[in-house]
């Protein structure tokens, strides 16, 4: 196996560049699978039928904590990343193990939040725009409870083997993924929640 | 090679003969709104037979005269890469061809949804047309009465039938006097057709629908104005009043003959459109929007 | 009681028992042969947790043949039925089920594997790489597409077939109007093989982009090479918006979600936009790797080289980014107005321009060209006026106002046959047998292979040209009886003709396969054909390790310009290579899927989580093993080498 000494860890080997790539081409079907999702939310945005509209249901309260938490881990993770390159193997496992906590606290919030909408009588079956709203932000929470068991993978990983190439590949292209899981939130954020209470 | 060509040639006669000898429903119009398909589809054919004759001569010369057995044994092909003004060719023929294909394409798209040509200022006869497993309903607004699985329709007058479905999507088609529309639950479609002549017309479902689908079907007749006249007239003296429990009975699954109603359903079970329609979110719901405020209120207080 | 219910017939019928029987006879005999000539450890061993991407291919290859068997017999079913007014060999029922299932099969059970079995074989080895870039991720989507094929196919004994066509609009697809467990099969089915689809896309990508023989740049890559690159960056734009539509279709279905209802806020026609917003781009996935597979064997029969390489290039990428703005034309009928029609009309007919290019290309390369008439070649030759009559009419189909009277008739059914059969079915043809010797190291005969092609031919003209004429008499598509009075009759019967011949052509097939493999000569070489590029200049057939020696290019077709000697291909040495693991991982996780899905349609809950948490476990493991792969040693390969007769070259 040729390591080449000039890039950084996680693209040493030509297997690691081929897995960075395939996990850029997997993103964009990520993205196409969320734009899927965000067109139909726009789409049934207004067929409330007779449920409640978005305007009667969201609360800025969670959604304000579930952002800053995110948005605090994609932080976290890029320093777990950061401190990686630097071969700070303990720094790494600490950024991650924040990155997971804060990722747990998020959807912790996310299944209060869904509680929520139970009690006040909005479920999938309520209407068209509840079944895509919950679908959309059930898709998207699905995705940070797939990435917390990944992390805690990849977290033990590191734990037992150090910063090898696998191990940093593996963390890099993680990071990837939070990051952006992080921007769908954005979105999820500001043209859902944000356009909705408006 | 030269049996598949004989072969061809063979169908293509055997086509043109049993065209010749029955007009095909769709290239036999009997109103202004089949007739624009009619010409658009003769229109497109023969430009399209340009592309395909072209096609096949190219490839019965290059068979013929490059075939490995006609060449010596030490023929080497020579290495082309590409001619501009050959390629430059391929691509603009084909170009010019698709955009007076465009032009034809989106005036008749135009015509066929306006209303029938001869007939644009005179007030179209509208009729509803909807379609339950595996039937149709005719309402008649303007005449009070309503029917199923035929439909009566005074003649050299514009209609404008408007479709809705009470169950799968379906396809309302007269091919002879239009195209077909799509008849959905949550929407009203509309198709403005007028018919030259008296005359009995076939009208089905063309979109699947499930088991019935094949029988789904109904009789359109075009009649002279006093025809159509006596007609509602005897509809009105003879026949019953629909009520909602009949109508609700005859939107069971299953095949029935053709009915005659007076009244129509549109009374108790309107169209979906307007206030009705499948995007609802206007006056009629407000009331429970404010039911569903209140219970948010009573649940965040506790 | 109830919960048993749901796993009987719905509508049971004489045939269906028969096959039950079928099923479990051949399986049980298939067991009973494998156990007593005792070849499990090696299906085991060499097939079943194989990552090499020529084995995956072939087995690929053997679904795909399987599966066009099976929804040939649909067809020919189908044919029968309607052969005759007021038929009565299938019900309505029975006949809604049969062509559902026709559709689904054809379209994702035989033409994908098809088309990504031969990208699996022939991709690889014509960019002169060792094996694709995830080996064992490969072998997993396969996997994921086989459990996705043998899902559907154990409808039709266990619950009932899905029966809403294979386009399955709602509300007709919904729980009202679909009350059996037949259309979750269809969702589960789709979703578990189209993932593995995606998958595949992914692997594909990253092989053309990262591991090609030096100096193959991109427009120094063959024309096959190339359509698979630009179909697999469309089966990672297309392929999530299915996922997303069965997820709501599923959701609908099994949790009562009012999506695509119509009352609730739910929307009816939003499935049929989502369906066609990848149904569209399908077509072209389909149809690009078989424009691919021409080009390969037009050009090395007419031992000339691809006529304008950078307009095919070019016109592929233009159908590849139209195909994306076109789907509203399979609902030009759904009353969205005339000006979204017009939009939608001109884009479609666009498609026929790029189209159009490639048809002139392939003339212009038999152009002063040198043409033997093999049974590729005749594929080949046959497909380019049948498919521009099925072009053409794809151009009349585009016109939104005639629109109106083709949609959902016998017309519309002639045209997408009329480019899928030579479009799709005789690419795959002619690229088995041209590909053939390299697979298994024998040719298939060519005297077979010629009857079977005037079979298949005069069949699919019979079959469908009578279709044009019935649709524009009024027959609309998916009726399952006709009257007399409607004057269907006489053409219904020439149709039935052809799908008889038709099906004698692929019984002629499955017989050339078996003569071949008893009679055809094995000293054929390494490249039967004077073919032009790379998969020629391996051995016959292909060592696991694909080429001793790194193959070094200079243009699109380098094995031809080895042979003609203006450049040399192999200029390293031998060394060790290193090469992939075996892995049970893939089957089995595709196996649990296969349990998740099936518990999934009969929402058996639990059953669905023990599958669940099982399939993620699997994931663990795999994330977990440490598996670095093995190499061959250099003595190794040189005594391979040896054997082939070669000179280490």
């Amino acid at each position: 196996m040729n390591i080449d000494q000039t890039k950084p860890l996680e693209y040493g080997t030509h297997k690691n560049e081929m897995n960075i790539l395939g996990f850029w081409i997997f993103l964009g079907a990520e993205i196409m699978l969320f734009a899927t999702l965000f067109t139909s939310y726009f789409i049934y945005e207004n067929r409330i039928g007779s449920g409640p509209s978005g305007a009667e249901i969201f609360e800025i309260t969670p959604v304000l904590i579930e952002t800053i938490v995110l948005l605090t881990s994609s932080f976290t993770i890029g320093l777990a990343i950061n401190a990686m390159r630097l071969n700070r193997t303990k720094a790494t496992l600490w950024f991650l193990a924040i990155t997971l906590v804060l990722g747990a606290t998020f959807l912790s919030v996310e299944i209060y939040e869904f509680i929520h909408y139970y009690h006040i009588g909005v479920t999938l079956q309520t209407s068209g725009f509840t079944g895509i709203l919950l679908t959309t932000l059930g898709t998207h929470g699905a995705h940070v409870t797939f990435g917390l068991f990944w992390g805690i993978a990849i977290f033990l990983q590191i734990k037992k083997r150090g910063l090898t190439l696998e191990t940093a590949n593996k963390s890099f292209i993680y990071s990837l993924y939070w990051h952006f899981l992080d921007v769908m939130w954005i979105f999820i954020f500001s043209f859902i929640y944000l356009k909705g209470m408006m | 090679m030269k049996a598949k060509w004989a072969f061809l040639t063979l169908v293509f006669t055997i086509f043109t003969v049993l065209t010749g000898c029955e007009p095909l429903l769709v290239l036999d119009p009997k109103g202004p709104q089949a007739e624009t398909t009619s010409n658009v589809i003769w229109i497109s054919i023969i430009s399209m037979s340009f592309i395909v004759i072209t096609v096949l001569v190219l490839l019965v010369i290059i068979l013929s005269k490059y075939r490995a057995s006609k060449q010596p044994a030490d023929y080497e092909p020579p290495h082309i890469e590409g001619h501009p003004v050959v390629e430059g060719t391929i691509i603009g023929i084909p170009i010019l061809i698709v955009i007076f294909l465009s032009v034809v394409s989106v005036i008749s798209s135009y015509q066929v949804e306006s209303t029938p040509a001869g007939y644009e200022d005179e007030e179209p006869l509208v009729i509803y047309a909807s379609s339950s497993n595996w039937k149709w309903h005719f309402s008649y607004p303007e005449q009070d009465i309503e029917t199923v699985n035929y439909v009566f329709f005074p003649a050299n007058r514009s209609i404008q039938f408007k479709l809705y479905s009470y169950g799968p999507i379906t396809s309302f088609w007269i091919p002879q006097l239009a195209g077909q529309k799509y008849a959905m639950g949550d929407m009203v479609t509309k198709i403005n057709l007028a018919a030259d002549a008296p005359g009995e017309f076939m009208g089905r479902n063309a979109n699947f629908s499930g088991e019935g689908f094949a029988e789904n079907t109904f009789n359109a007749t075009a009649l002279s104005q006093e025809d159509f006249d006596k007609w509602v007239e005897d509809i009105k003296k003879t026949e019953d009043p629909i009520t909602e429990e009949k109508f609700n009975e005859l939107l069971q699954p299953g095949h029935l003959g053709q009915l005659s109603f007076t009244g129509t359903h549109l009374d108790f079970s309107p169209a979906p459109e307007g206030e009705h329609a499948g995007h609802q979110h206007g006056d009629s719901s407000d009331k429970n929007h404010s039911e569903h405020e209140q219970n948010n209120k009573d649940k965040s207080s506790k | 009681m109830e919960f048993f219910e749901r796993f009987a017939l719905p509508h049971p019928d004489p045939m269906i028992y028969a096959s039950m029987v079928a099923i479990v006879v051949v399986s049980i005999a298939i067991v009973a042969g494998l156990t007593y000539f005792k070849k499990w450890g090696y299906l085991w061993n060499e097939w079943l947790t194989t990552t090499d991407h020529k084995r995956i291919g072939i087995m690929y290859l053997i679904s795909a043949l399987l599966m066009l068997f099976r929804g040939g017999a649909d067809a020919v079913m189908m044919r029968i039925q309607l052969s005759s007014p007021e038929m009565e060999f299938l019900n309505a029922q029975h006949y809604n089920e049969v062509f559902t299932t026709h559709g689904v099969v054809m379209i994702f059970f035989m033409a994908m594997p098809f088309v990504i079995g031969l990208m699996n074989y022939i991709v690889p080895l014509q960019i002169g790489a060792r094996d694709v870039a995830f080996p064992r991720l490969n072998a997993l989507s396969f996997w994921m597409f086989f459990a996705g094929a043998m899902l559907f196919n154990i409808s039709f004994v266990v619950g009932g077939s899905p029966d809403a066509g294979w386009t399955n609009y709602f509300p007709l697809a919904g729980n009202e109007f679909s009350p059996t467990v037949g259309v979750n099969y269809y969702m589960w089915a789709l979703q578990i093989s189209g993932l593995g689809t995606l998958m595949t896309g992914i692997n594909f990508l990253v092989t053309i982009f990262k591991m090609r023989a030096p100096g193959m740049k991109l427009m120094k890559m063959p024309m096959f090479t190339w359509s698979a690159l630009i179909t697999n960056v469309i089966i990672i734009f297309a392929f999530p918006v299915l996922t997303v539509a069965l997820l709501m279709g599923t959701l609908d279905r099994q949790f009562g979600t009012a999506l695509f209802t119509t009352g609730s806020g739910g929307m009816d026609m939003y499935w049929a936009n989502l369906f066609w917003v990848w149904g569209h781009p399908e077509v072209y996935i389909l149809i690009l790797p078989a424009f691919g597979i021409y080009s390969e064997i037009i050009s090395t029969f007419s031992q000339r080289n691809l006529y304008g390489y950078k307009s095919m290039v070019g016109s592929m990428v233009l159908i590849s980014l139209l195909s994306f703005f076109v789907w509203v034309h399979h609902f030009f009928t759904m009353g969205q107005g005339a000006l979204t029609n017009s939009i939608f009309s001109i884009t479609t007919m666009a498609i026929a321009i790029p189209t159009g290019i490639k048809i002139f290309n392939w003339l212009l390369t038999m152009w002063k060209g040198k043409i033997r008439f093999t049974v590729p070649m005749l594929y080949s030759v046959a497909f380019i006026p049948l498919f521009t009559v099925g072009g053409v009419t794809g151009v009349m189909l585009a016109m939104a106002s005639a629109d109106y009277q083709y949609h959902n008739t016998m017309f519309l059914v002639a045209h997408f046959h009329n480019t899928i059969i030579p479009g799709v079915v005789y690419a795959m043809l002619a690229g088995l047998t041209y590909w053939w010797p390299k697979m298994f190291g024998f040719k298939l005969n060519e005297r077979i292979g010629k009857w079977a092609f005037w079979f298949n031919v005069i069949g699919f003209v019979l079959a469908f040209f009578p279709m044009y004429l019935t649709g524009l008499d009024g027959q609309a598509r998916r009726m399952y009886t006709y009257s007399e009075s409607t004057g269907f009759g006489p053409m219904n019967m020439i149709a039935f003709v052809g799908a008889g011949l038709f099906a004698i052509a692929f019984i002629l097939i499955a017989y050339n396969v078996f003569y071949s493999f008893k009679h055809s000569p094995r000293n054929i070489g390494d490249d039967p054909w004077n073919g032009r590029s790379l998969e020629w200049a391996t051995h016959n057939p292909v060592p696991a390790y694909n080429f001793a020696i790194e193959p070094e290019v200079e243009s699109s077709q380098a094995f031809w310009d080895h042979k003609q000697k203006k450049h040399n291909l192999f200029k390293g040495k031998i060394s060790k290579i290193h090469m992939p693991n075996n892995s049970g991982i893939p089957i089995i996780m595709a196996g649990i899927l296969f349990v998740f899905g099936f518990s999934f349609v009969f929402s058996i809950w639990p059953a669905v989580i023990i599958a669940a948490v099982a399939f993620f476990a699997c994931m663990i493991y795999s994330s977990f093993e440490n598996d670095q792969g093995r190499y061959i040693s250099e003595q190794e390969i040189k005594e391979t080498e040896a054997k082939f007769g070669g000179d280490s070259k």
